[in-house]
């Protein structure tokens, strides 16, 4: 688990992903997938909250949240 | 709902935009927008986002003016930068960014672009460069490589492409860069520079355009394409630890050149200052 993990959250938008697989294909952990052209995270995770989806999905469909102020 | 930032400074009411599956545009934008909020929250800058302009021509990087919250305008095909110029001229406390295409900037706005260069007006115009016209169903534009195909070059391009941040520079540009839709954080960097920088400042990212330029020319998807950028492209910091050979093929993600020639409007108002003051002396004779 990420030392983030608890502080921040990562939010996917599935009415605004096209399916291109940037952000598959780049995440370091391959936690994410594609099921019917949406991204979706993994079910056993690995998730590190590093934020390279984000800054790297053309279509603003997924990204990290802050869950403290 | 979208992230933060994309609510603070897109219209989300015109989002998801249209650009295609995996186009590079998206990401290119997003760079715009976390530079100009890095600069809002610079202590030693403290952007105003009330004097940010977006100045955009036509063609699928255009759309960008529409999709960005901030005064903005989609102007005519070719000449962002002159509607720009009008705008830094009537208002040179405005900072004014152009986001524009390969051929929107470098084929029919190409005497704008020189133009701006040359008189080192303190434009920051970011070129989202995809090789292709995409919005019209992939003609060649001045920056598709020799060989490559597109819909008016079915055996392949005979022309040369121009390479728009060496011909900025050439025209006398004072900051130029390169960056890519890959490498994120330094384009944000860059475009950031270029926005801080009092002269004419041109930011050519390469885009990635899956649908024609990637599909004529059998060069993958999306994700190949940024792959290949991954491969080709070396941020500043490795390039120059790179040796001659390890350099060949590879193209630079950094500053092309930076210097400080004196910038359009402020000589301008030099003169008009000068002038008035001619003209008192005259008066009080």
């Amino acid at each position: 688990m990420s030392r983030l993990a608890g502080r921040k959250k990562l939010v996917i938008e599935p009415a605004w992903c096209k399916g291109c697989g940037i952000c598959v294909a780049f995440c370091p952990r391959s936690a994410l997938e594609l099921v019917g052209e949406k991204v979706r995270m993994k079910e056993d995770g690995g998730c590190i909250m590093c934020g390279l989806c984000e800054m790297r999905c053309p279509d603003y469909a997924i990204y990290l949240e802050n869950l403290e102020e | 709902m979208p992230s933060e930032l994309i609510h603070q400074f897109m219209r989300i009411d015109h989002l998801p935009h249209i650009w295609c599956a995996g186009c590079g545009n998206g990401i290119i934008m997003r760079d715009v927008a976390v530079a100009i909020k890095e600069l809002m929250e610079d202590p030693e800058v403290r952007l105003n986002r009330e004097k940010v302009v977006i100045v955009s021509g036509i063609g699928c990087s255009s759309r960008a003016a529409g999709y960005m919250d901030f005064n903005s305008i989609h102007t005519t095909h070719g000449r962002a930068i002159a509607f720009a110029t009008g705008i830094k001229f009537a208002n040179p406390e405005l900072e004014v960014i152009v986001l524009t295409g390969d051929g929107d900037c470098s084929a029919i706005g190409g005497n704008h672009l020189i133009h701006a260069a040359r008189r080192n007006l303190g434009l920051t115009v970011v070129t989202f460069n995809n090789d292709i016209y995409g919005m019209t169903g992939g003609q060649y534009s001045p920056t598709t490589p020799t060989g490559d195909k597109a819909t008016t070059a079915p055996y392949g391009n005979v022309d040369r492409p121009f390479d728009i941040a060496k011909l900025a520079a050439g025209a006398g540009a004072s900051y130029t860069a390169r960056g890519s839709a890959y490498h994120v954080r330094e384009t944000i960097d860059l475009i950031k520079q270029g926005i801080k920088h009092k002269g004419f400042s041109l930011i050519d990212v390469y885009s990635v355009c899956p649908t024609y330029y990637g599909r004529k020319n059998k060069k993958g998807d999306a994700v190949e394409m940024l792959q290949w950028q991954k491969e080709h492209m070396a941020p500043a910091v490795r390039y120059y630890s790179m040796s001659e050979e390890e350099r060949k093929g590879k193209l630079l993600v950094g500053a092309l050149t930076h210097n400080n020639y004196p910038e359009y409007t402020e000589e301008y108002e030099k003169m008009v200052q000068r002038c008035q003051a001619d003209m008192k002396a005259k008066a009080h004779k």
